[in-house]
């Protein structure tokens, strides 16, 4: 049994005090971050990279790793208490959580966010381990022509199933892609698009467009709305546990969001949110039992489906990146970024030539996901407490921690003007209703697909016919021409758009 | 004739801008062939791409988009310029200007001048609150950054301390 030699390994690595340590510490934080609004997984990752640097590779991708779930965990306590999605991944709990909370259900509505997530992260870690090796032995068969496909699959996978015009989507990875490669080009040696800053021959900073789009454009955006009006429902959480007849429809409503979640997370683009949203939409179409509150008015499949689904589904997103070094949504792209860092090229090998890492960060976040159940259930009345903060003393406390994190990375006061830039930027984008997501998978993705690209038509001698004639890349080419076809028939095109709307 | 979407119509035409821009900047470099690319194939093709995709972008706005025309709205001049004021003033202060020999004034200077200025950005400003926060935050920083993870910061103003 070779998973569970495996898993076992990883368990030994990551069942030290330290990484135990971190993988708490992340947690925390992630649940933190979710619950504060108005930050989100992605920028808090970006200002903590630099933190990391001092840490050995495994405790540092521990920690970011629970962030991200312990993020996706936060996201769900505020949605459920306050109406407030703290992560887009919960913008759908806020449906049926809100309204449960407002019938003096909070208490349940909690427990099975928590146990749901909790579910479905350990068979998000399991499915995990067991389709790494296979899949990592598939990349091994890639080639140029087939990793340069992968990608473009990738990024389009990533804008069909995210929100938001698709055009400009697919106009965001190209200007990501153009950003990714200002720098040195490694074939030729010549600095591109540097304008003559020697700064910029290493390329622009990515933890600095991170901050300052994600960040900065966020906080600036947050100012410009009137204050919200906010209801925290603080006194209904008393009783913890659901019922029986909760228990009854909530276990069959988390098995099929963690089947979902599952599979959608392991496609491009796919993470927490659309599983979050395929799943509401499947437990919408089930028929409701007999004297089942209907859904809008705190049914409580409406929060055990998608809680589970973006959870297995943030589990699983992990897959493409281990096994292939592609990242699939943006805080995979800093998890890129972190073992960049770390002198660890992500990819195939990565499971070869760091076992313990490898097996390592799986069985963490198992750790994590326990950890999260334990600590958040007793500690509800803390992340309450935080809610009530106002954004006066927190929006200052964010411009800090980007400011540093982003001097740390590289100790240069350019990165500081850079970030200046980027928030400027970050925050025409949002005026201008562009999702900035794409922009950091291209701008990650830019200089892998020119080199993969370059390779595969040098060694075919200048024929671009070398991307379909070759199955693999062909087979994966078709699936984003599919992709693209699917998203733009008119049917699916509207009922895209719905499921997009009502939040 | 009005535009239907005029949030589409300038986003097409910065992209077509970018596009340009990085286009013709490619340009200036070696562009080979695809067999044998040069570093300004790869952008050259992707800066066309860009444009042209911007352009299709703003063409389109003008007939499709919704009832209000989707405008860009009011900019928030006031959070843009606090927030971003005061990130170069930390930048400045933490850094120094070597070029007009300013010199650093450290860490913890810049953290108050970042978090008062910072504080600006909404209306109802409380002098006593930001000072709080920023004793509060310069404290947890110092802790943090300094003394945990040992990182390398300018703590105190470089004419004060003695090399």
């Amino acid at each position: 049994m070779d998973l569970i030699a495996n898993l076992s390994l990883g368990f030994d690595a990551a069942f030290t005090p330290y990484n135990l340590l971190y993988a708490f510490i992340g947690s925390i934080l992630g649940t933190l971050i979710g619950v504060l609004p108005g930050i989100g997984p992605v920028a808090t990752i970006a200002m903590l990279l630099p933190v990391t640097f001092a840490l050995p590779p495994l405790s540092a991708l521990i920690m970011l790793a629970g962030i991200y779930y312990g993020a996706q965990y936060g996201g769900s306590t505020t949605a459920i208490l306050v109406n407030l999605p703290g992560e887009t991944s919960s913008v759908v709990t806020c449906i049926d959580g809100y309204q449960m909370a407002r019938r003096g259900r909070a208490g349940p509505a909690l427990a099975t966010a928590a146990l749901g997530s909790f579910f479905a992260g350990c068979v998000g870690t399991l499915m995990l381990a067991a389709f790494s090796a296979p899949l990592t032995e598939l990349a091994f068969k890639f080639g140029p022509a087939e990793y340069f496909s992968l990608m473009v699959l990738g990024l389009i996978g990533a804008v069909v199933l995210a929100s938001g015009s698709l055009l400009k989507a697919v106009a965001m990875i190209l200007l990501g892609l153009l950003l990714g490669i200002v720098g040195t080009d490694v074939n030729s040696g010549v600095a591109r698009f540097t304008l003559g800053i020697p700064e910029l021959t290493d390329g622009i900073g990515f933890v600095a467009i991170a901050m300052g789009v994600f960040g900065y454009g966020e906080v600036i955006s947050n100012l410009s709305k009137p204050a919200e009006h906010r209801e925290v429902f603080t006194a209904s959480v008393k009783h913890l546990y659901p019922t029986r007849d909760d228990f009854k429809r909530l276990i069959p409503a988390a098995l099929r969001g963690t089947v979902l979640g599952s599979m959608l997370g392991i496609l491009p683009g796919g993470g927490g949110t659309m599983a979050a949203f395929g799943s509401y939409a499947l437990e919408k179409k089930i028929k409701a039992t007999p004297g089942e509150v209907p859904f809008g008015q705190g049914n409580i499949r409406g929060v055990a489906g998608p809680e589970s689904a973006n959870n297995a589904g943030a589990q699983t997103s992990f897959i493409p990146l281990l096994t292939l070094g592609i990242p699939p949504n943006p805080v995979m792209a800093l998890m890129v970024g972190a073992m960049m860092i770390h002198n660890i090229q992500p990819g195939p090998q990565v499971m070869t030539s760091n076992p313990e890492l490898f097996w390592g960060l799986i069985a963490s976040m198992w750790i994590g996901n326990l950890m999260l159940v334990v600590l958040n259930l007793p500690l509800i009345g803390i992340w309450i407490k935080l809610l009530k903060l106002p954004y006066r003393y927190l929006f200052p406390a964010i411009v800090l921690f980007c400011a540093i994190g982003v001097y740390t990375t590289n100790n240069t006061t350019f990165d500081i003007w850079l970030v200046a830039i980027c928030g400027a930027v970050g925050y025409v984008f949002i005026k201008l209703g562009v999702e900035p997501a794409p922009l950091m998978l291209g701008f990650i993705l830019g200089p892998m697909m020119e080199e993969n690209l370059r390779r595969a038509l040098l060694l075919s001698r200048g024929d671009w016919s070398v991307m379909v004639t070759r199955p693999l890349s062909a087979g994966l080419l078709l699936a984003a021409v599919l992709m693209l076809v699917v998203v733009l028939l008119p049917a699916v095109k509207a009922k895209r758009e719905e499921a997009f709307v009502d939040d | 004739m009005s535009i239907r979407s005029q949030r589409d119509f300038v986003s097409g035409l910065l992209f077509v801008i970018i596009g340009a821009v990085f286009a013709l900047g490619a340009t200036k470099y070696t562009i080979g062939s695809s067999g044998n690319m040069g570093p300004g194939y790869f952008p050259l093709g992707l800066g066309i791409l860009l444009a042209l995709l911007g352009g299709f972008i703003t063409v389109r706005s003008v007939f499709r988009g919704g009832q209000d025309g989707e405008p860009v709205g009011r900019w928030a001049w006031r959070p843009l310029g606090y927030v971003i004021g005061a990130n170069l003033a930390f930048g400045v202060l933490l850094g120094g200007l070597p070029s007009i020999g300013l010199p650093s004034f450290g860490m913890i200077a810049a953290i108050y001048a970042l978090v008062l200025i910072c504080s600006h950005a909404e209306r109802n400003f409380r002098l006593r609150d930001g000072i709080v926060l920023a004793t509060i935050l310069a404290a947890g920083s110092y802790l943090a950054f300094v003394v945990l993870l040992k990182l390398q910061f300018q703590v105190w103003p470089a004419f004060l301390v003695e090399r």
